[in-house]
């Protein structure tokens, strides 16, 4: 019927996924590099689910950086609909266009002029589709969004087109590579999981943890981004309300060298707390717990 | 460079493929949906990757086949099987253990093991734990089950090696001299169990593997698949479920909250708004492009939680209180009420940010809820629950009871049940008994049954999403 857009892989192999990944900031392990890799090879939006504050929207900013793309973001929320995801027609220029016509102007002229490309708010998902060069689309959040912007995406992800009425059917002469994140608030239909590759980010193994930290804040001492680790894996252990998050762990190695901590005692833990634990039950439990104080 | 997405990549090896078909046979009989396009994904991506990076092959089969984090731990045994680590003993295999670096396996005895298990533990470097693991397994897990026929034991390597006895010379090393018994001491006890753990599962995993080369996947796989979270009974979880199905629940109390304010979504619109749509109007020269309307007052659902607490449903209690404790952040407008043989008013110790393992101890040590022997009295509780409590149940509010209906031959209190179903908006009773056993025995879900709206057979994760899912109106 139609021709799909044509798939431009931009990563040689996993090894390369991994290296150019690490140089726009983001380490990746195996899996992560091999489902990035997938993901382009293949032409298949990425679908990743995590908890939060694990790297899902970095990991994307990093692909779109390392394949010199432009990031293209569409934030879901609940009521998102058509008219702001895909496109919209612009009623007030074309309300402006019909009354600065002349009497004699047919009407057909006007009809085909105010249904124009001039008129139509091109929104996220249609921005895109019609980019010609490299384009890293990142659809945020899904979960939040309605079941119907599901269906939407379907549409637009299986096939890479967006039928508009009034002018036809727009396709992506170059496919973007699409991620779309979820913090699994709600179960995700199956239809869609099914069309995308599924990558679930967890919290990183110590070694991993620990090598972010260090590239991320370079003037932490290697023995203390040990502590921090450790120290935050141990609070994850424990049955809190929010889990610190990768983010965390490094807010909290940036705390720590702002205040010029270099070990982790009971003391500075418990004053730091407030940065890694942001409910007040938590903070309850992991003194006690940790037998802080 | 660019191919056509339709045409199939050629594949490495046909043999291959026909394994990754067992592969995916196997997923399915463990209760993984996996589509035949999804197959297909699977197969195609097979063919890009590195197939001797054995972790490349998990995550292209796990990118493309499991789709949902609870059903993982089934996936990597599963691949595991199916696509194992090596075949044979591991001390032939090039890259693995070599103790005494003269190029050879060289011989070892367990007490030469136990001492580079301690190292490893203290290091912590994984890929070394995993090779350990596997030595540890080809030199002791192997035994005679029956004459003649050799079998391959976890606990046999765990009992000689024993490594919850190098925990305290391990923390005497990690902490050197610094202080004990306190924060210290607590991470790195934290850190050196989650070592062991680590050794302890690619054990298992070993163990595994050897089993299966020995007498054949199909005979090991049983064994392995263990039930997926969503269907593990909840009166036979094990605290590792309970840890899973919490996970599993947190969303589910955000949808059943969804569901009961769905009618609000549907009738967002109220009358038009004639002022405000006046004035949008300007912003278009006057023509009222968009139509403003007023919001329609919101269905403010008012919930009344009863639950049986008793011993009999110790861990179904237990789920739940979890449950309750996820609505009551959900819902502004939520009551519960526990009960044993007397009911009492339980809101107070699940308010939002109060921990949920406290709360829990809490409602059994200061609730009121035995009054007489302390084996469940729905009867009573019911009465007791329409008495002290007359004002919680309205026709606005919907009615949860929860619990097996075993009422120890008692006075079932019908009447209670029947004039607070009557009050209510909808009643419903989740049971966590299978539907054959109701009604037998001690068991009065044949009087209370068709006093609800719906008794519903609830024994696990799956079945409460479907509750919420579909028998659920809005």
């Amino acid at each position: 019927m139609s021709d799909v857009a044509t798939v431009q892989p931009q990563f040689a192999s996993v090894a390369d996924v991994r290296e150019r990944l690490g140089k726009a900031g983001y380490l990746a392990d195996d899996a992560i590099a091999t489902t990035v890799f997938l993901a382009d090879r293949l032409g298949k939006p990425l679908l990743i689910e995590g908890p939060a504050g694990v790297g899902k929207t970095e990991l994307s900013k990093a692909v779109a950086e390392s394949t010199s793309a432009e990031m293209i973001r569409l934030q879901c929320y609940e009521g998102l609909d058509e008219a702001r995801a895909l496109y919209e027609w612009n009623y007030k220029k074309q309300l402006l266009r019909i009354q600065a016509a002349k009497a004699e102007d047919a009407w057909d002229a006007t009809h085909d002029d105010i249904f124009g490309e001039d008129f139509l708010l091109s929104r996220p998902l249609l921005s895109a589709i019609r980019r010609d060069d490299a384009t890293v689309l990142l659809i945020d959040e899904v979960d939040k969004a309605d079941v119907e912007v599901e269906g939407l995406l379907l549409e637009v992800l299986s096939d890479f087109q967006v039928t508009i009425p009034e002018l036809g059917t727009v396709s992506a002469s170059r496919r973007p590579f699409v991620v779309l994140t979820s913090n699994a608030s709600r179960e995700l239909s199956e239809a869609l999981k099914r069309r995308c590759l599924y990558l679930h980010l967890d919290y990183p193994t110590a070694e991993r943890e620990k090598a972010i930290v260090l590239s991320r804040v370079p003037q932490v001492p290697e023995q203390l981004a040990e502590q921090i680790v450790r120290t935050i894996r141990a609070l994850r252990a424990m049955e809190l309300k929010k889990a610190p998050s990768i983010a965390e762990t490094i807010d909290w190695a940036t705390t720590l060298l702002a205040l010029g901590i270099d070990t982790l005692d009971e003391e500075s833990v418990t004053t730091t707390l407030g940065v890694v634990l942001k409910h007040v039950s938590d903070q309850i439990r992991a003194i006690g717990e940790l037998k802080l104080s | 460079m660019s191919e056509s997405p339709e045409r199939e990549p050629e594949l490495p090896r046909t043999g291959l493929l026909d394994r990754e078909v067992e592969f995916v046979g196997a997923l399915r009989r463990a209760g993984l949906i996996v589509s035949s396009a999804e197959t297909v994904d699977a197969t195609r991506a097979f063919g890009v990757v590195d197939i001797l990076d054995r972790e490349s092959v998990r995550a292209a089969f796990a990118s493309t086949l499991c789709k949902r984090p609870a059903h993982r731990r089934t996936f990597d045994n599963l691949f595991d099987l199916y696509f194992p680590i090596a075949t044979g003993d591991p001390t032939t295999g090039e890259g693995e253990f070599d103790p005494d670096g003269d190029g050879e396996g060289g011989e070892i005895d367990p007490e030469m093991l136990r001492e580079l298990l301690r190292q490893a533990l203290l290091d912590g470097d994984p890929e070394t734990i995993a090779k350990l693991a596997r030595q540890a397994v080809a030199m002791l897990g192997r035994a005679d089950s029956q004459p003649g026929r050799q079998s391959w034991f976890t606990y046999r390597v765990l009992r000689q090696l024993n490594p919850d006895t190098l925990i305290a010379d391990l923390l005497a090393q990690m902490l050197g001299d610094g202080e004990r018994d306190g924060f210290a001491e607590k991470i790195a006890r934290q850190t050196i169990n989650e070592r062991i753990r680590q050794f302890e599962e690619a054990v298992e995993a070993e163990v595994r593997r050897r089993l299966a080369e020995d007498r054949g996947i199909d005979a090991v796989e049983r064994n392995v698949i263990k039930p997926l979270a969503e269907q593990v009974d909840f009166l036979r979880a094990s605290r590792d479920d309970l840890a899973e199905m919490r996970r599993q629940v947190y969303p589910l109390a955000r949808r059943l909250a969804t569901r009961l304010t769905a009618r609000k979504k549907v009738e967002q619109q109220g009358r038009l708004d004639f002022r405000r749509t006046v004035r949008a109007s300007l912003g278009t020269g006057g023509v009222p492009l968009v139509t403003l309307h007023k919001p329609k007052k919101p269905h403010k659902p008012e919930l009344v939680v009863f639950c049986d607490v008793s011993g009999s449903v110790s861990s179904f209690a237990h789920f739940t209180l979890m449950l309750v404790s996820a609505l009551r952040e959900q819902f502004s407008k939520v009551r519960a009420f526990a009960f044993i043989d007397t009911c009492d008013e339980i809101t107070r110790y699940f308010s939002p940010g109060l921990d949920l393992a406290d709360a829990m101890s809490k409602v059994v040590r200061e609730a009121d809820l035995v009054w007489f022997d302390g084996h469940s009295d729905y009867g009573h509780s019911f009465e007791v629950l329409d008495e002290r409590f007359p004002d919680a149940i309205t026709p606005k509010t919907s009615l949860l009871v929860l619990g097996d209906g075993r009422n120890n031959y008692r006075a079932s209190g019908a009447d209670a049940l029947k004039g607070m179903a009557a009050r209510a908006r909808h009643t419903y009773w989740l049971n966590p008994e299978p539907q054959h056993q109701w009604g037998s025995g001690d068991s009065a879900t044949r009087t209370y049954a068709p006093l609800v709206d719906r008794m519903i057979e609830c024994r696990n994760v799956e079945q409460l999403t479907e509750f919420v899912t579909t028998l659920l109106p809005g």
